[in-house]
C-alpha cells in the first residue's frame, strides 16, 4: 500500500528526514517510535502533504502513485489520513459542518452523489458512539474550546467518518490519561480491516498496550535506526532510546 | 479651520436655496446647517479623524439633491433587500418616501413609525426639539450639510415599557434616477424607559452610477430600554456614503448597533454614543468587505460619561483586491465614569497583497479605576488551519472561502434577530463561495 524509500525531507533548507525506507502493507499496523525532535511529525507531515516540507530526495509511493505528485487535499481524498498531534482549531465553522464538507469531498472525488445535513447526521451519530462524543460537540467551531482529550477524540471522529485506507496517527495517545487512551485505542481497533493499514507514531509504548502492531520502528535524527516486532516496543520501554542511539552514533 | 476647509461653492449654493425655500418649522435648523457648513466645509485629510479617507472627490462632484422620482421601482426589485416582508417597511426612493411601496400600515402595539414630513405635522414640537439635539449641526461638515437640507427621514418611537419583537426596516433606494444626485434623511430613533425594539436602516444602490448619501441618525435610548440598531450598507459600487450616527443613553439603558458595510466607491460611518445613565451599556459591532478599489472607514466613539457602565466592540473587515480599510474606535472615559468595563476587538483578514487597512484603537481615560482593553489584528488566512482542511479531503478554494466565512461569523453572530442573522451569513457565504 505504501512504499517509502531513501526519502529525504528538508524545511526552510535544513534537512529533516535523511532516508527513510518502510513498506507498509495493507492489513498492518506499524508503530514508529522515537526521541523528541527525531523526525516523526515531520514523517507524517510529509505523507499527509504539508507544504512547508520539501522532498529532496526518494519517493513516496501510494499504492503505486506517486504521493509527492498529490496535493494535500488529493490524497486525502484518495484514502491518506493524519490525525494531527496538534489538532487545529477553526473557530467559526461547525463541526458538522467540516466533517460533512471532508465526506462530501471524499464522495465526490468518487464520483458519488453528496449527502444532505440530516442524511449525514444520522450516519455521524454511529461514530460519535465510537468515541463516546457528545451529539452537542457537533455543533460547536471544530476543535475551538476543546480540551487535550476532546480534540484527539475529534479526531478520531473524523477518522471514523471518512474511513481512510492508511491511517496515519502522530501521537494520539500523548497527553491522554487512562480512560481517553482507552476510548481512542478502542475506536482505532474499530476501524482496522483487512484492507487498510495504520502508522501509529508514538513516543511512549503504552498506546501498544491497546493497539498492538505488527512491527515497530524506531526514528533517531531523521532516519529508521531499528525496526523489529512488538517485542521491540517492550525493550524500548525497558531500557529507554539511548542505548540505540549510542549504537548508530 | 480655514486651512482645513474645502469650499465646495456648488454645495453652499444649494445649502442656501435649501433654507430659502424651508417650511416653517425646518426653517430654523437649515439656516442653522447652512451657516455652520460655510462656516466648517468638509474636512480634508489634515483634520485628525479624516486622516486615512480623502473626500476630495466628493467636494469636486456637483451632486444636485435627489427628486424621489419611484417610478419604475417595484416590489420584485425590493425583495431581495427585505429580511421580511411582513415586517414593517418604511421606504424611501432616491432620497424622498415611497407610500406605495412602504407597508407601514399594520404596526405593532407601542411603536410609531412615520415619514419626516407626516411627522413634523403629527408630532410637531416633539419631534422639531428632537431634531439636532444628540446630531448638533455644528459637530462636522457632513452633519450640517445634513441639517441644511433637513426634511425627508423618518421618526420611529417605541412608547414606554413596550417590548416590540417585530423589526422595523427603514430602507432608502437610489436608482438610476438618482445618479448625480445627493440625499440628506435624517432618521430619530427614540426609545422610552424599558421599551425594547429593532430598526434596521438599509443603504442599498440598485445603479452602478455615483450619488451621494450623507445622513445623519440621533438615537435616545431611554433609562432600562434596548435599542438594536442594524445599519445595512448595500449601496451601490460608485457611491458616495457618509453617515453619522449619535446616540445618547440613559441609565440602565443598551444600544445595540449592528454595522454591516458592503457597498460604495467610498463610505463612511460614524457611530458616536454617549453613556450618560449609570449601569447602561454599548455593544458596537460590525463587518466590512470590500474589494475592488472600494474604501470604507468605520469610526466609532464611546464616550463613558457615568459610572459603571461597559461597552463591547468587535469589529471585523474583509479586505480584497486593492480595497483599503480604516478603523478608528475611540473610547473616552470621563474621571467620574469609575468601574467602566470597556473591551474592543478589531480583526482585519487581507484577501489580497494589495489590499490595505488602517486600524487605530484610541483610548482616553480619565477614571483611575476602570478596565479597558483592545486588541487589534491584521492578517491573511490562516495557513495551518487551512493545511489542516485541505488534509480532510477539502479542496483548496473550499477551504479558503470557508475559513474567510467563519472569520467573518464571529461578529454576525452576535445578531439577535435570527431572521436578520441568518439573511446577512447568507449574504456574506454566498459572496466568498460564488466562483470569481
Ligand atoms: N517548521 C520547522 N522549521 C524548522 N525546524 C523544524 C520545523 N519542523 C520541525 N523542525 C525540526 O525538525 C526536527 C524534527 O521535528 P519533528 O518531526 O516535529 O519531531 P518529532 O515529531 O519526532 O518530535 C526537530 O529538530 C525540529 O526542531
Ligand atoms: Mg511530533
Amino acid at each position: 500500500m505504501l512504499e517509502i524509500r531513501d526519502l529525504h525531507a528538508s524545511v526552510d533548507g535544513t534537512p529533516i528526514l535523511k532516508g527513510i525506507t518502510l513498506t507498509v502493507n495493507a492489513g498492518e499496523v506499524h508503530a514508529v517510535m522515537g526521541p523528541n525532535g527525531s523526525g516523526k511529525s515531520t514523517l507524517a507531515q510529509v505523507l499527509a502533504g504539508h507544504p512547508a516540507y520539501e522532498i529532496t530526495g526518494g519517493e513516496m509511493l501510494y499504492n503505486g502513485e506517486n504521493l509527492a505528485e498529490m496535493d494535500a487535499e488529493v490524497r486525502a481524498q484518495q484514502g491518506v489520513f493524519l490525525a494531527f498531534q496538534y489538532p487545529v482549531e477553526i473557530p467559526g465553522v461547525s463541526n458538522a459542518y467540516f466533517l460533512r464538507a471532508a465526506y462530501n469531498a471524499k464522495r465526490k472525488a468518487q464520483g458519488l452523489d453528496e449527502v444532505d445535513p440530516m442524511e449525514f447526521l444520522d450516519l455521524v451519530e454511529e461514530q460519535l458512539k465510537l468515541v463516546d462524543m457528545d451529539p452537542a460537540m457537533l455543533h460547536r467551531s471544530v476543535n475551538a474550546g476543546f480540551s487535550g482529550g476532546e480534540k484527539k477524540r475529534n479526531e478520531i471522529l473524523q477518522m471514523a467518518v471518512l474511513t481512510p485506507s492508511l491511517a496515519i496517527l502522530d501521537e494520539t495517545d500523548s497527553g491522554l490519561d487512562i480512560d481517553a487512551l482507552r476510548i481512542v485505542a478502542n475506536g482505532v481497533n474499530a476501524l482496522k480491516r483487512p484492507e487498510n493499514a495504520t502508522i501509529l507514531v508514538t513516543h511512549y509504548q503504552r498506546l501498544l498496550n491497546y493497539i498492538v502492531p505488527d512491527y515497530v520502528h524506531v526514528l533517531a535524527g531523521g532516519r529508521i535506526v531499528k525496526s523489529g516486532g512488538k517485542e521491540l516496543a517492550l525493550e524500548l520501554e525497558a531500557r529507554g532510546y539511548d542505548w540505540l542511539l549510542e549504537a548508530v552514533a | 479651520m480655514s486651512t482645513t476647509l474645502l469650499a465646495p461653492a456648488l454645495l453652499s449654493q444649494a445649502t442656501a436655496a435649501a433654507s430659502a425655500q424651508a417650511p416653517d418649522a425646518l426653517r430654523a435648523q437649515r439656516e442653522a446647517g447652512a451657516r455652520a457648513f460655510e462656516q466648517l466645509g468638509l474636512p480634508t485629510t489634515k483634520v485628525e479623524d479624516w486622516h486615512y479617507t480623502s473626500v476630495a472627490s466628493l467636494a469636486d462632484a456637483s451632486f444636485v439633491p435627489m427628486n424621489g422620482d419611484a417610478s419604475g421601482v417595484t416590489a420584485e426589485q425590493l425583495a431581495p433587500y427585505l429580511f421580511s416582508t411582513s415586517w414593517p417597511t418604511l421606504v424611501f426612493v432616491n432620497g424622498v418616501h415611497a407610500p406605495s411601496l412602504s407597508t407601514i400600515d399594520a404596526l405593532p402595539d407601542g411603536i410609531r413609525v412615520l415619514p419626516m414630513a407626516q411627522a413634523m405635522t403629527t408630532l410637531g414640537d416633539q419631534v422639531a426639539r428632537q431634531l439636532g439635539t444628540a446630531a448638533p449641526a455644528d459637530r462636522d461638515g457632513f452633519t450640517a450639510l445634513n441639517a441644511s437640507f433637513l426634511g425627508e427621514g423618518a421618526v420611529v418611537h417605541v412608547a414606554k415599557e413596550m417590548v416590540v419583537d417585530t423589526p422595523v426596516h427603514l430602507l432608502f433606494v437610489t436608482t438610476d434616477k438618482g445618479v448625480g444626485g445627493m440625499q440628506h434623511p435624517r432618521v430619530l430613533l427614540y426609545a422610552e424607559r424599558h421599551a425594547k425594539a429593532t430598526v434596521i436602516e438599509s443603504w442599498v444602490g440598485l445603479t452602478d452610477g455615483a450619488y451621494f448619501s450623507n445622513p445623519v441618525a440621533e438615537v435616545m435610548v431611554e433609562d432600562g430600554a434596548t435599542l438594536n440598531h442594524l445599519k445595512i450598507q448595500r449601496e451601490g459600487r460608485q457611491a458616495y456614503h457618509v453617515s453619522t450616527i449619535e446616540a445618547r443613553q440613559g441609565r440602565d439603558s443598551h444600544y445595540v448597533s449592528f454595522c454591516f458595510t458592503t457597498g460604495g466607491q467610498l463610505s463612511r460611518t460614524n457611530i458616536y454614543t454617549v453613556l450618560d445613565g449609570e449601569g447602561c451599556g454599548t455593544t458596537l459591532n460590525g463587518l466590512t468587505m470590500l474589494d475592488g478599489e472600494q474604501h470604507g472607514d468605520v469610526q466609532t466613539r464611546i464616550e463613558h460619561a457615568k459610572p459603571n457602565c461597559f461597552s463591547r466592540q468587535i469589529y471585523k473587515s474583509i479586505l480584497d483586491d486593492t480595497s483599503h480599510g480604516v478603523f478608528n474606535g475611540k473610547v473616552f472615559v470621563r474621571d467620574i465614569a469609575q468601574q467602566t468595563d470597556g473591551k474592543q476587538t478589531n480583526n482585519t483578514l487581507l484577501l489580497s497583497k494589495t489590499a490595505q487597512v488602517d486600524a487605530k484603537p484610541q483610548l482616553e481615560i480619565y477614571a483611575d479605576d476602570v478596565k479597558c482593553t483592545h486588541g487589534a489584528t491584521v492578517g491573511q488566512i490562516d495557513q495551518t488551519a487551512l493545511f489542516y482542511m485541505k488534509s480532510r479531503g477539502i479542496d483548496a478554494d473550499m477551504s479558503r472561502q470557508l475559513l474567510t466565512y467563519a472569520f467573518a461569523a464571529e461578529t454576525l453572530e452576535t445578531i439577535e434577530n435570527e431572521t436578520i442573522r441568518d439573511e446577512l451569513e447568507g449574504v456574506t457565504m454566498r459572496r466568498f463561495t460564488s466562483s470569481d
